[in-house]
């Protein structure tokens, strides 16, 4: 019983230990300022490209068949009560509010998440972070700046492109599919989406996973054991942790922002 | 515990051996020169500071004047060997990109690589790799190179050029080398210095011929590369679960 009692605190005071430590290091890579602007801005566009563009394929497919889902399903129900045209706003609300956020973080963390902590591990085990800092180079400036800030750019880009492409997929069902009127679901889309509580909100949901997300994985890839077995443990940490992250910030954020009836 | 009591001198403008079994922290004495790791106790003076008593810029501002060849070479692999190589020179200095290009390839050149400078790390040997990383450490004219393991993996002709170009380096700029290997005959057909390490002690230092003229066993023993004699050839069940325990 005094035992168990012993490493449970002894394990949270690692995990708060560890939780200070990347706290230190992200701001650490954060504030120190890069040397020559143009450099950085050329690594920067880098890595847009590998973390979102390469992400866009798995998103806009991902975010077409889950809007075609939700539509095919909502129709279902809503036509029970004869307000099948809803189907639009439906679609919408979930999509700007929970679907696009939430399972695009998750994507995110699985596609360029697990990349990250694999390329920043491999950089540590075949020692090219010790080399930079041999030059007198700061690997945490130099590697994990232009990234992490890469990351925070591209997730909230990208959840918007998943809820376009689930608003659309989701339109392909029920307008062209099962001939809801294209004017009621544009329409009621239109009357029932709030710039402020829908789009403002899933904004900042996506901005705080990707800070979550991104942050997770170049900890991950800077702090894992430099051997094949560290870095697969890293990987899958990574993609484990920042999940879990996403859905229970996804729960303190919700009932924050839609919690008061 | 890797050393113990261990106290030596790199002689400035020289090129300083550095040999011993593997598994003795030959690789880490060089880590610990360039404040890459930290000593329990103990100082090291590099150029006469106390290396690991610098702040953070100054630190990274002594190490502009060192350059580390790699054991596997370590590469940056998102870039070409000509971006490898000039990857010093643009973040360090302020020289246009025709006067870069000229230092690079003179000093690919050097390592007999300058026709691979369009190449990827992914696509060189490892022998190959350790040549860039060695024009790499060389590119900003260090006062200081180390060279963790240079003759490893290369074949009988590049190995002559390099034990050639470490002499010219040291002969032509002055640089202080230190070279970690267990190559004994390159190590000591170059080295001023020879300094040898086994079981966390400097066993021998001096001049090559005062190593090779050497009565102590060990030493004997590990420049003769026999099995038999005081340092076990088999490594100590002993030692693994020290090891072990301490973890």
């Amino acid at each position: 019983m005094m035992n168990s009692l012993i490493s449970l605190g002894a394990g949270f005071l690692d995990w708060l230990e560890a939780v200070g430590r990347a706290g230190i290091f992200i701001v650490q890579s954060l504030v120190r300022l890069p040397v020559r602007l143009g450099e950085s801005i050329n690594l920067l566009i880098r890595q847009l490209y590998s973390v979102g563009v390469l992400s866009l394929v798995i998103i806009i497919v991902s975010g077409t068949f889950i809007g075609m889902v939700l539509s095919l399903q909502g129709y279902s129900i809503l036509a029970k009560f004869g307000s099948s045209g809803s189907v639009g706003q439906l679609l919408a609300l979930s999509l700007l509010r929970e679907l696009g956020p939430v399972v695009t973080a998750l994507l995110f963390a699985g596609r360029a998440g697990s990349s990250l902590t694999a390329e920043i591990g491999l950089m540590k085990a075949t020692e090219q972070l010790s080399s930079y800092e041999m030059m007198g180079v700061d690997p945490l400036r130099r590697v994990i700046a232009p990234r992490f800030i890469a990351g925070v750019i591209s997730l909230p880009l990208l959840s918007f492109v998943f809820s376009a492409a689930g608003i659309i997929g989701g339109m392909l069902v029920s307008v062209g599919w099962l001939g809801v009127s294209d004017g009621a679901f544009w329409t009621l889309m239109q009357q029932s989406v709030n710039f402020n509580t829908d789009i403002i909100n899933g904004l900042i949901k996506a901005v705080v996973f990707a800070v979550v997300v991104t942050w997770i994985a170049v900890y991950q890839g800077y702090e894992c054991v430099p051997t094949s077995e560290g870095i697969g443990k890293a990987t899958t940490r990574t993609v484990v942790l920042g999940s879990l992250s996403i859905l229970a910030l996804d729960f303190i954020l919700t009932a924050a922002m839609f919690g008061d009836f | 515990m890797i050393y113990e009591d261990v106290s030596l001198d790199i002689p400035r403008g020289k090129i300083t051996a550095v040999m011993g079994p593997s598994g003795t922290g030959k690789t880490t004495l060089l880590k610990l020169i360039a404040a890459q790791l930290y000593p329990d106790s103990g100082h090291i003076f590099v150029d006469g500071q106390d290396i690991h008593s610098l702040s953070r810029s100054d630190l990274y501002k002594v190490r502009e004047k060192m350059g580390m060849l790699f054991q596997s070479g370590a590469l940056f692999s998102d870039m070409s060997v000509f971006e490898n190589v000039a990857f010093p020179l643009q973040e360090h200095t302020n020289f246009d990109a025709s006067k870069i290009e000229s230092i690079v390839l003179e000093k690919l050149h050097s390592v007999g690589l300058r026709g691979a400078a369009k190449l990827f790390p992914s696509e060189l040997s490892g022998g190959m790799a350790r040549r860039v990383a060695l024009a790499r450490a060389i590119a900003l004219d260090p006062e200081l190179v180390m060279f963790d393991e240079p003759f490893t993996g290369q074949d009988p002709i590049s190995k002559g050029v390099l034990v050639e170009l470490i002499r010219q380096l040291n002969d032509g700029s002055g640089i202080t080398s230190i070279v970690v290997s267990h190559d004994v005959e390159e190590s000591l057909s170059i080295a001023d210095h020879v300094c040898i390490l086994s079981g966390g002690r400097v066993i021998a230092q001096g001049a090559p011929s005062d190593i090779r003229a050497s009565d102590d066993a060990q030493v004997k023993q590990f420049l003769n590369g026999e099995p038999d004699g005081p340092v076990p050839f088999h490594y100590p069940e002993s030692i693994a679960d020290e090891q072990r325990s301490q973890r």
